[in-house]
C-alpha cells in the first residue's frame, strides 16, 4: 500500500488546530437545536436530502409550516428523543468553517439530569456556545453550564442571547442579560467571553449581521467561531513532551512504542524518561506509518524507537526529563491525589470501595479515601458531603495501588484526566480531574521499613503466600483449611486461617450479601491477607467468593505466584445434602435471597492454580495443597538474600 | 449583507489552515483509536465490507501498526449478492497485506435460499447480514470489532460512541452507552459484553474521498463511472451484475454510464448516472450533488429510525 505523497509540512499543520471542538449548551427550549441546525444548513454542512427531510417532516406541536426548513429537525437523532421532543444524548456534528477549519459541535442535552452528558461534551471542547433565552433571562442552568464548562477546561465561551425577535430586538433587554452573564463568567478563569444578541429563528447575527440590531457591532456566532485561536495555554506543542504508550509494535529486528504525542514535540536524539522515574534514555527514531520523520508534535500518532533496551509497555508514560522543566510541571509518580470528580454512575460513590482508575492506557485499582466537598454548580460554592450521586461534582482524595504519573488537569487534559470504573459492571462511574498529587501531610505512600517481608520470612524459614480457597457454601473449604493448617503447624510453619464466617462477625460485619457487598468483602479479606503475608505468614483464606471478577481483583493485589487460587470443587447435590449450617434449607424456603448456588450464581474459576475435591478424601486434598505450597523447599527464600 | 460576508471572509483568511490539516487530525485520531483497542482487547477483529470506508479503514490499520503486520484478523460477511468486482478486490487486498481474512455466509440463510427477491430487502439484510454477523462474531470469540461507520452517515449515528458497547447478544442499548471523556476510553468489559469500535467516527464522506485521493489508495472500480448494464426500478438504477437478477416481462438491461456512491448487495444498491471516471471528476461531482450517500441504499428509507432499530438488533 502506498503511504501517499503528502509532505511533512502538512503534518506540521496539526499545530494549527485544524479541528475546533465546540460544546453547545443551554436550557431546554432555549432554541439550541434551531441555532445549530441553522449554522449547519447555512454553511452547507448538511446534505440536500436531509434538508428536504427537515422541510417535510414535522413533530407534533410544531408551528413551522411544511415546506420551510425546521432547523431543529436537523439535529434530533434518536426515536425516543423525537417522541419527547428533547435531546437526551450528546450528538456530534460537522460544521465546515469558511477558514477551511472543521468545527465538531457536540450537542449537549439541557436537562439537569444530563449534567454528566454535558461534561462529556465539554471534556474535549475548545469553545462553548451557551444559549440564554432573552425572554426568560439567566437561569440556574446558565450557571450550571458555565461551571461545568469551566471545570472541564473550556476557555472560550460564546454566549448567544437568543430569541431577540421576541423582545423586539431591544438593546436594553440584551444589556441586562449580557451584564449578568459577564459577571457570572468572571468567577472562572476564562480567556474570552463573547456575548452576542441572536435570533436563531430569524437568523439575525447567526451567520450574517442583523439589520434589526444596528446598536450591536460585535461578531456573529459564525464569525466568533471562525476567529477562535488557541491561547498560549492551549498550545499543546509548546508544553513539555508527554506520550502515553498505547501499543508495542514488533517486527523483525524492530521494537517501537506507539502512541499519540499529547503535548510537546519529540525528535530523534531527544532525552526521555519512562514514567517520570529512573534513568534517561534517548529517542532513536520517530516514525509515522513506515516512514521516519524529523519531528512529531502534539496531536500526532507516531511510533518511537529508543537507543537503549528499556522495558517499556502499554500504559507507560514517556516524558521529557526534569532538568528541562520547571519542577512542579513534572508528573512524579504518586499514589495519592486531590481531584475533582464528575459522578456519572447510577450508584453513588462508596467511600473506601475499590474502583479501577483509567488514565491514558493505564489501569490501576484505586480507592476514594476522603470526600472533601460537593460543589454547588449554581452558586459555585463547596459544601460538606458524605457521598456523590449521579451528576454531582465533588472534591475528593484518591489513592492508587501503585504509583502513577499524573499531571494537574489545568496543565493537561490528557495526562490530568482519568476515569473511575466500577469493578463488577465495568461502567464508567466518574470522570476525574487531578488537582495535584498529595505528597506531604496526606501522603499515604508507605514508609519503607528496614525489616521487610523478606526479612520476616527468613526468620520463619518459609515462603509467605496466600492460598485462596473458593467454592460453594458447604463445599468443605473450612474443613480443608483447618486440616491443612494443622499439618503446616506441625511442620513448624507460621500460618493463619482467614475464614469467611469469622470476618463477617468482625471486620466485615457492616456488609451484606449483595454483589456489591460481596465485592467489598473479598477486597477487605484480600487486603488483610496481604498484610498477613507481609508479616511473613502462610495465609489460608476460606471464602465462598463467588464472582470471578472479585477474585481476579484480589489476585491482582499480589505479586505473581504469591496468590494461589484453589477451587474446592464439590457437586451441588452433595453440598445441598450436607447443608452444615441449614442455609440451603432457608434459601429453598425463600428466606435467604442472595444464597450462592440458589439465588445467586457461583462462577467457578477458569484457570485455578489447583482444583481439590471437597467430596473426596480429606487427606488427599491436604496433600495436594502441601504439594502446591512446596513447603519443604525453603531454598528460594534463602536465595533471594545474597 | 455584503459587508458582513466580507467580515466572515476576513476572519476566515486570518485563521485559515492548510488544506490537508483536517485530514491529518482525523487520521491521527483514527490511528490512536486503532492502537488503543488493539492494546486493550483480548481478540479484536476488523469488519471489512470492501467499500471505500473499509478500504480507508484498512489503510489506517496498516499505518497504525507499521512496520509490523496488522495484528488482528479481518472478517467479511458475504451475503452472496455482492458485486463480483468487490469479491475479486477483497481477495487481492488480502494477499497484498498478508491479512488473516475470514469470510462468513449464514449457512441457514443459504440453505433456505434467502434472497432479496424471495424474502424482501429487509429480511434478506436481517438474515444474511445482521444474523450472519452475530454468528461470525460469536464463532470467533471476538471481544471487539472495528467498523468504518461515520457519524455523518445517518441521523442516529450522530450519537454513536467511538467505543460503542454491546450487551450480550450484540444488542445496542442507546441509554446504556458509556460517557466518553477526552481520549480516554473505558475498554473494560463485563461478562458477555463486546465492543464495536469506530476509528472514523468523525470523518465525513468528503473527507474519505479526499483522503483516498491524497494517499493514492486503490478502491473498487465501481465507484467510478463506466458503461454498465442497468434496469430502472421505482426510479432507482440497478445494475444487473449476474444472471440471478429476475427481469420483468419486456425488461432489458441497457448500458448506461453510471457509478456507485456506496457498495452493498447489488440488487439493493442504486447507481447514479455519471461520467466521473477520475478522482478529480468524482470530487467535483460530489461538490455539486449534495445528496447524502445513503439516499442510494434501498433499505434505509423506511422511517427515520430504521437504522436505529436495525442497530439495536446488532447491525453494524
Amino acid at each position: 500500500m502506498t503511504t501517499g505523497n503528502s509532505t511533512d509540512t502538512s503534518r506540521a499543520a496539526l499545530f494549527e488546530h485544524p479541528i475546533v471542538r465546540v460544546v453547545a449548551c443551554g436550557s431546554v427550549d432555549d432554541g439550541k437545536s434551531t441555532l445549530i441546525g441553522r449554522l449547519l444548513a447555512e454553511t452547507e454542512s448538511v446534505p440536500d436530502d436531509i434538508l428536504d427531510y427537515a422541510r417535510n417532516t414535522r413533530r407534533s406541536g410544531s408551528t413551522i409550516p411544511k415546506g420551510e426548513v425546521d432547523f431543529s429537525m436537523l439535529t434530533d437523532g434518536l426515536e425516543a428523543e423525537h417522541e419527547q421532543g428533547i435531546t437526551i444524548d450528546v450528538a456530534y456534528r460537522h460544521l465546515y468553517l469558511p477558514s477551511g477549519r472543521r468545527a465538531i459541535i457536540a450537542d449537549a442535552p439541557g436537562h439537569e439530569q444530563y449534567t454528566r452528558n454535558m461534561a462529556v461534551a465539554a471534556s474535549t471542547a475548545d469553545v462553548a456556545i451557551l444559549l440564554v433565552d432573552a425572554t426568560r433571562g439567566i437561569r440556574p442552568q446558565t450557571h450550571r453550564h458555565l461551571t461545568v464548562c469551566a471545570i472541564m477546561g473550556v476557555r472560550t465561551v460564546i454566549v448567544a442571547i437568543n430569541k431577540m425577535d421576541a423582545v423586539d430586538y431591544k438593546h436594553v433587554a440584551f444589556e441586562e442579560f449580557a451584564g449578568g452573564v459577564r459577571a457570572a463568567a468572571a468567577r472562572f478563569d476564562l480567556d474570552e467571553v463573547e456575548v452576542i444578541p441572536v435570533s436563531a429563528l430569524t437568523g439575525d447575527n447567526v451567520i450574517e449581521g442583523s439589520g434589526q440590531m444596528p446598536w450591536y457591532h460585535g461578531p456573529t456566532v459564525l464569525e466568533a467561531l471562525t476567529s477562535w485561536r488557541p491561547s498560549a495555554a492551549e498550545d499543546r506543542s509548546g508544553a513539555p513532551f508527554r506520550m502515553p504508550v498505547q501499543y508495542v509494535v514488533r517486527a523483525e529486528d524492530f521494537r517501537g512504542y506507539a502512541g499519540t504525542v499529547v503535548s510537546g514535540t519529540v525528535r530523534p536524539g531527544d532525552k526521555i524518561v519512562v514514567n517520570a522515574k529512573g534513568g534517561t534514555t534517548s529517542v532513536e527514531r520517530v516514525m509515522f506509518g513506515d516512514r521516519d520523520i524529523e519531528v512529531a508534535r502534539a496531536g500526532q500518532a507516531v511510533t518511537l524507537t529508543l537507543e537503549t533496551e528499556t522495558d517499556v509497555t502499554r500504559g507507560d508514560l514517556l516524558v521529557a526529563p526534569p532538568e528541562d522543566l520547571a519542577a512542579e510541571h513534572f508528573p512524579r509518580p504518586a499514589t495519592a491525589f486531590a481531584a475533582d470528580l464528575v459522578w456519572t454512575g447510577d450508584e453513588e460513590l462508596r467511600h473506601g470501595r475499590s474502583y479501577l482508575l483509567l488514565a491514558g492506557s493505564l489501569a490501576v485499582p484505586a480507592v476514594v479515601t476522603a470526600i472533601r466537598a460537593r460543589r454547588d454548580v449554581v452558586s459555585g460554592e463547596e459544601m460538606a458531603a458524605r457521598t456523590l450521586k449521579m451528576n454531582d461534582i465533588g472534591h475528593v482524595e484518591i489513592s492508587t495501588d501503585t504509583a502513577v504519573p499524573l499531571d494537574p488537569y489545568t496543565l493537561s487534559r490528557d495526562t490530568g484526566g482519568f476515569l473511575l470504573v466500577e469493578r463488577v459492571s465495568r461502567d464508567t462511574v466518574a470522570a476525574g480531574l487531578v488537582r495535584h498529587a498529595l505528597r506531604r501531610a496526606h501522603n499515604v505512600v508507605p514508609h519503607t521499613f528496614t525489616v521487610d517481608q523478606e526479612a520476616r520470612a527468613l526468620l520463619k524459614s518459609q515462603r509467605p503466600r496466600v492460598l485462596w480457597l473458593t467454592g460453594l457454601p458447604g463445599a468443605g473449604k473450612s474443613t480443608i483449611a483447618d486440616a491443612l493448617e494443622g499439618r503446616l503447624h506441625a511442620m513448624g510453619m507460621h500460618t493463619y486461617v482467614l475464614d469467611g464466617d469469622g470476618v463477617r462477625t468482625g471486620l466485615n460485619k457492616d456488609l451484606g450479601f449483595t454483589p456489591e457487598d460481596r465485592a467489598e468483602n473479598v477486597r477487605r479479606v484480600a487486603e488483610t491477607a496481604k498484610l498477613m503475608m507481609d508479616a511473613g505468614l502462610i495465609v489460608i483464606v476460606s471464602l465462598v467468593s463467588p464472582f470471578r471478577g472479585d477474585r481476579r481483583a484480589a489476585k491482582g493485589l499480589f505479586p505473581e505466584g504469591d496468590f494461589l487460587e484453589v477451587w474446592v470443587d464439590t457437586p451441588a447435590d452433595v453440598v445441598v445434602e450436607r447443608d452444615p449450617k441449614g442455609l440451603y434449607a432457608k434459601a429453598k424456603a425463600g428466606t435467604l435471597p442472595n444464597m450462592t448456588g440458589v439465588g445467586q450464581t457461583y462462577e467457578p474459576p477458569e484457570h485455578p492454580d489447583l482444583v481439590v475435591s471437597g467430596s473426596g478424601e480429606l487427606a488427599t486434598a491436604v496433600d495436594q495443597l502441601l504439594d502446591v505450597l512446596d513447603v519443604v523447599d525453603v531454598v528460594d527464600v534463602v536465595d533471594v538474600r545474597h | 449583507m455584503s459587508s458582513r460576508m466580507s467580515s466572515v471572509a476576513k476572519t476566515a483568511a486570518e485563521t485559515a489552515v492548510a488544506p490537508d490539516a483536517v485530514l491529518d487530525a482525523l487520521e491521527a485520531e483514527a490511528i490512536h483509536v486503532f492502537r488503543e483497542a488493539a492494546g486493550a482487547f483480548r481478540r479484536p477483529v476488523m469488519l471489512y465490507s470492501i467499500g471505500k470506508d473499509s478500504t480507508v479503514l484498512l489503510h489506517l490499520a496498516v499505518k497504525a501498526f507499521a512496520p509490523g503486520r496488522v495484528p488482528f484478523p479481518v472478517l467479511h460477511i458475504d451475503t452472496t449478492w455482492k458485486f463480483r468486482e468487490m469479491i475479486e478486490f477483497r481477495d487481492r487486498k488480502a494477499r497484498e497485506h498478508d491479512l488473516d481474512l475470514t469470510v462468513h455466509t449464514n449457512p441457514e440463510g443459504l440453505a433456505e435460499g434467502v434472497t432479496p427477491f424471495t424474502h424482501g430487502a429487509h429480511e434478506h439484510t436481517r438474515i444474511m447480514k445482521t444474523v450472519a454477523l452475530r454468528q461470525a462474531l460469536d464463532a470467533g470469540g471476538y471481544d471487539a470489532a472495528f467498523g468504518g461507520a461515520r457519524r455523518d452517515e445517518e441521523r442516529s449515528r450522530a450519537k454513536e460512541r467511538i467505543f460503542s458497547l454491546r450487551e450480550p447478544g450484540h444488542r445496542w442499548e442507546p441509554r446504556k452507552q458509556r460517557p466518553e471523556f477526552w481520549r480516554t476510553a473505558n475498554t473494560q468489559l463485563s461478562e458477555g459484553q463486546t465492543m464495536r469500535v469506530f476509528p472514523m467516527s468523525n470523518w465525513t464522506e468528503l473527507d474519505v474521498w479526499r483522503y483516498i485521493q491524497r494517499e493514492e489508495i486503490e478502491v473498487v472500480p465501481l465507484y467510478f463511472a463506466k458503461e454498465r448494464p442497468v434496469v430502472e426500478r421505482d426510479g432507482q438504477l440497478i445494475m444487473v451484475d449476474d444472471e440471478r437478477y429476475p427481469l420483468r416481462d419486456g425488461e432489458k438491461p441497457e448500458m448506461r454510464s453510471v457509478r456507485f456512491r456506496t457498495l452493498g448487495c447489488y440488487p439493493l444498491t442504486a447507481a447514479v448516472e455519471s461520467t466521473a471516471d477520475t478522482m478529480d471528476d468524482l470530487l467535483a461531482e460530489m461538490l455539486v450533488d449534495r445528496r447524502s450517500e445513503r439516499s442510494g441504499r434501498l433499505i434505509d428509507g423506511e422511517g427515520g429510525g430504521s437504522m436505529e432499530s436495525k442497530k439495536t438488533e446488532g447491525y453494524f
